[in-house]
């Protein structure tokens, strides 16, 4: 630890603050090295790994194992299982925000019997993950013969009621008067939630939307049972099929193009859309 | 906290309502329900038919040496991932947060990781410790030191913890960073001047202040480590070898879907979720005692 | 245009009695404040009239048409909210237009009504802002701008100047009531201000904990109080009351008498019906109020005096003085005898 000097009290100033940076930039050393890893893997030949030490400068043959791995893959294509994450988290982002959307106008906006009941039921389901209940909710999408679709592996995750909450929790802070005003000016109750409440939303709905689409694109286990069919594969769930099951050597240069690809979209989302990021975790756990 | 509720009829709501409740209905309910009932049969060798055992399987479980292994794995994983995850994390934030300005920068180059799969980080790290290929374990060997997690329980214990910790020092470090940017500098600045140095400063002042975010993230990241890091085991471990790494939920897994012992795979489920209810209340418990600062 | 009569108005939230049987007309364009303290059920009283309340018991009509169970849009009624409420994502525009869209007015028609209604309000120039970039006067305007593009029949105010500082209010204050009496438009006002109440109103009604005390004319109001409590709310600073077994010739039955400051003059000491010493003075420039503790007990008195008078300073013992014609005798249930 850098000591305090005269002058600097509190802030770090001279030397202790190098070591400040110093310290830190160990530390994004450390939590970039496997990616940077992952990257070099992916762009030079298999025997360059295969031989110990592999180098730890990017090769050249980062088109050929990117191409291999987005037309071909090892058991099926990887630009499919994108675009099947893609579906996915895209399905259970805006299904959830709908849906959520919804009921929580439904919970603060109206009075009608059962509202607590009701409430309540949504509210349980906040924090029961999938993990927990695999077995019957697997039961339950093969007896709608929902295996290996979209809608068997969009649906369950959505069934949860983080985004209800969420929404609630905003509806209560918006002024009872700007609903009085609608319905003095003549607004029926959908037209206020589509032409105020709705734009209101909209950075709720946008940080909602990053952590949601994270949450569903990274999903593992989830795709890992009801797909079976390679052609429906998510990215995230594909790599671990694309080990191969006997002494072999496994293909690392496209099994760790395929781990670039499966980790690009949400960090570009992440990263990209930063502030609403910070923000969607910070609302989803207070 | 109400509102005054500015709309009348139910038919609406009820319309505005039933999209939420028919999936929770199907894909939560139901299943939960099931796993329940199921947990009070043990079907036949055949599959045929369902024998009413009562709280057989929950007694088996408790006497099955297999779950209680588990049991003391999943504790262990837990508190390794927890521990280590925040305390990587608090550090980076304490020096983030002791830069006057170009600490957004090191946000940004640190969140990032939060974006990668459990499942994606599992592969990156069994890349790097590979018994065959892996560049650490090679170096490791350059030093004498014969890495197998394959073989070796507690090196394979080691690599998941590690792997599971990686991503989650992002949303541990925000979380840090938030709440020691809420503290304010002036409390900090008269312990300076009443001649506190910075580590006292930090033991005596800081982490207290801190400990409600800390508190916060202690049953975040159990929650995390006991029912999203099912990834990281499968892609490393698949929960060996003898079993080292099988925690809870891969257990719930394997028993139900590798060997299809529907029973006690739904007596297992009936447990964790006795556990993600009581994990629940003290986070509930905690966010009420927050909200009354 | 229209007429309002409220028929022994009764409203009760669960148990709780707020309003116990109100009675008011209006006539067509009158400009009716209700006052009264918080807590007196007068925003109530004004958000049963607009629909957003529904009525326990008693009937509303507007225009001859019994409206209790009406939908406020289908009241033909504009309210001005304490807060505004305005829309934070729509344009000033958009926000005045809002309505008129929902009834589906032609184009043309309302950007000619909102924009007249722009120029009314001097709001020309901020009509694309957002009302965050708007200062709180130019807010205030808009609000009312909503409700004047509507042409209703009825305008309602909930406190609409309360967000505003002094001076602004003031100014508000004179331009609600040149528009209002301008478009003729019959105007029901809450405020807890009596000085709001006392410049704007045609009529004003106070309310005291859900009743109707009084209804009036601003200036027959404050020199005809009919209880204890209209005489004590209205004329600032308040009346002073004194018991009446205090004072020489008090009316028979009353229990208190109450003299307004300014019906007050000083005396030097032993002079008067009454007699104490000042506390202290507060100079206001063009009058001066003085305070006094009167000899009887631990009554205090407000004296308002003219500020060019040669007054007492604190210590002073001084007599009190009034006439007959402006003392104001209440009985022991503060009605006036």
């Amino acid at each position: 630890m850098a000591r305090v000097t005269q002058d600097g009290m509190v802030e770090k100033r001279g030397v202790g603050h190098y070591f400040t940076h110093v310290g830190l930039i160990i530390g994004v050393l450390v939590i970039f090295f496997p990616i940077w890893l992952a990257f070099v893997a992916s762009t030079v030949t298999q025997s360059d790994i295969i031989s110990p030490p592999m180098p730890l400068w990017p090769g050249d043959q980062f088109l050929t194992n990117y191409s291999k791995a987005l037309t071909s893959g090892i058991n099926a294509p990887v630009a499919s299982m994108l675009m099947n994450s893609f579906v996915m988290a895209m399905g259970i982002a805006l299904g959830k925000i709908l849906i959520s959307l919804l009921s929580a106008f439904a919970i603060v906006y109206f009075k009608f019997p059962g509202r607590r009941l009701f409430f309540w039921l949504i509210f349980l389901t906040l924090m029961l993950p999938v993990e927990v209940r695999i077995v019957p909710t697997y039961e339950v999408v093969a007896g709608f013969g929902m295996l290996n679709s979209y809608s068997g592996l969009i649906f369950p995750l959505i069934a949860s009621a983080t985004a209800t909450f969420l929404f609630r929790q905003f509806f209560m802070t918006v002024p009872d008067e700007l609903a009085e005003a609608a319905r003095v000016d003549g607004a029926r109750p959908m037209r206020f939630f589509w032409d105020i409440l709705l734009p209101m939303s909209r950075t709720n709905i946008a940080a909602l939307f990053v952590i949601l689409f994270i949450y569903g694109w990274n999903q593992y286990l989830w795709p890992l049972l009801i797909t079976t069919d390679p052609s429906m594969n998510t990215i995230v769930m594909g790599i671990k099929q694309m080990f191969p099951s006997g002494d072999d050597y496994a293909d690392w240069p496209v099994i760790m193009a395929t781990s670039i690809l499966a980790m690009l979209p949400p960090v570009i989302v992440v990263v990209s859309m930063q502030r609403l990021f910070i923000r969607g975790l910070v609302d989803s756990e207070k | 906290m109400e509102k005054r509720v500015t709309f009348k009829g139910w038919l609406l709501p009820m319309c505005l309502l039933m999209p939420q409740i028919i999936i929770t209905a199907v894909f939560f309910f139901y299943p939960a329900g099931q796993a329940i009932y199921q947990s009070l049969f043990i079907p036949d060798p055949f599959g045929l038919s369902m024998k009413w055992v009562g709280l057989g399987n929950f007694e088996y479980l408790l006497g099955d040496s297999y779950y209680r292994a588990s049991f003391v794995t999943t504790a262990v994983f837990s508190i390794l991932v927890t521990v280590t995850s925040m305390g990587f994390a608090l550090y980076l934030a304490v020096l983030a947060d002791r830069l006057i300005k170009g600490s957004g920068v090191y946000r940004t180059l640190l969140i990032w990781p939060y974006a990668v799969a459990p499942a994606v980080a599992g592969v990156l790290w069994l890349f790097m410790f590979n018994t065959r290929v892996g560049v650490v374990s090679w170096y490791l060997g350059l030093l004498g030191y014969d890495w197998n997690h394959v073989l070796n329980e507690a090196e394979a214990m080691g690599l998941v913890v590690v792997a599971s910790s990686w991503g989650r020092v992002s949303y541990n470090f925000l979380f840090f960073l938030a709440g020691l940017q809420a503290i304010p500098k002036s409390v900090i600045e008269a312990a300076a001047i009443d001649g506190a140095r910075f580590w006292t400063r930090f033991r005596t002042i800081v982490f207290p202040l801190l400990s409600p975010t800390t508190f916060f993230l202690l049953v975040v990241n159990i929650v995390y480590a006991f029912f999203e890091t099912f990834g990281v085991i499968h892609t490393i471990t698949a929960g060996g070898p003898q079993q080292a790494t099988t925690i809870l939920v891969y257990k719930v897994f394997s028993d139900g879907f590798v060997s299809q012992d529907l029973g006690s795979s739904a007596a297992q489920s009936v447990i964790l979720l006795v556990i993600v209810g009581a994990l629940t209340i003290v986070q509930f418990k905690f966010i009420e005692r927050r909200v009354h600062y | 245009m229209a007429t309002i009569k409220l028929d022994n108005i009764k409203k009760s939230f669960g148990k709780t009695d707020v309003i116990h049987g109100v009675d008011i007309d209006i006539a067509d364009g009158e400009f009716i404040v209700i006052v009264g303290p918080s807590g007196c059920g007068k925003s109530t009283l004004l958000r049963m009239v607009a629909g957003l309340e529904t009525v326990t018991s008693g009937e509303i009509t507007i225009d001859g048409a019994q409206v209790n169970g009406v939908e406020p849009m289908d009241r033909d009624i504009a309210m001005v909210f304490q807060n505004y409420a305005l829309y934070p994502h729509m344009s000033v525009e958009e926000n005045m237009a809002y309505g008129l869209k929902i009834a589906k007015t032609p184009k043309a028609e309302i950007t000619e009504r909102v924009a007249e209604a722009a120029r009314m309000l001097q709001l020309e120039p901020y009509l694309k802002r957002k009302p965050r970039e708007l200062s709180g006067g130019q807010r205030q305007r808009v609000a009312m701008g909503r409700a004047i593009v509507r042409k209703p029949k009825v305008f309602l105010f909930d406190e609409p100047l309360s967000n505003l500082d002094a001076k602004l209010r003031v100014q508000m204050r004179l331009e609600i009531k040149e528009l209002q009496s301008r478009l003729g438009i019959t105007a029901l006002y809450v405020t807890h201000d009596q000085v709001e109440a006392m410049t704007l109103a045609d009529r004003m009604v106070v309310m005291n904990g859900g009743v109707a005390d009084q209804i009036g004319a601003p200036l027959e109001v404050y020199s005809n109080p009919q209880t204890e409590f209209v005489a004590g709310f209205i004329g600032s600073p308040a009346t002073n009351f004194i018991d009446a077994a205090l004072v020489p010739d008090a009316p028979k039955g009353a229990s208190k008498i109450g003299i307004r400051p300014e019906h007050i003059t000083l005396l030097p000491s032993g002079q008067g019906k009454l007699s104490g010493n000042v506390v202290f003075t507060e100079a206001l420039g063009a009058e001066t109020l003085v305070h006094l503790r009167m000899n009887s007990g631990t009554e205090t008195f407000t004296v308002r005096q003219d500020g060019a008078m040669d007054l007492p300073v604190a210590g002073d013992p001084v007599g009190v003085d009034w006439g007959a014609d402006d003392e104001m005798a209440f009985n022991d249930k503060g009605r006036r005898v």
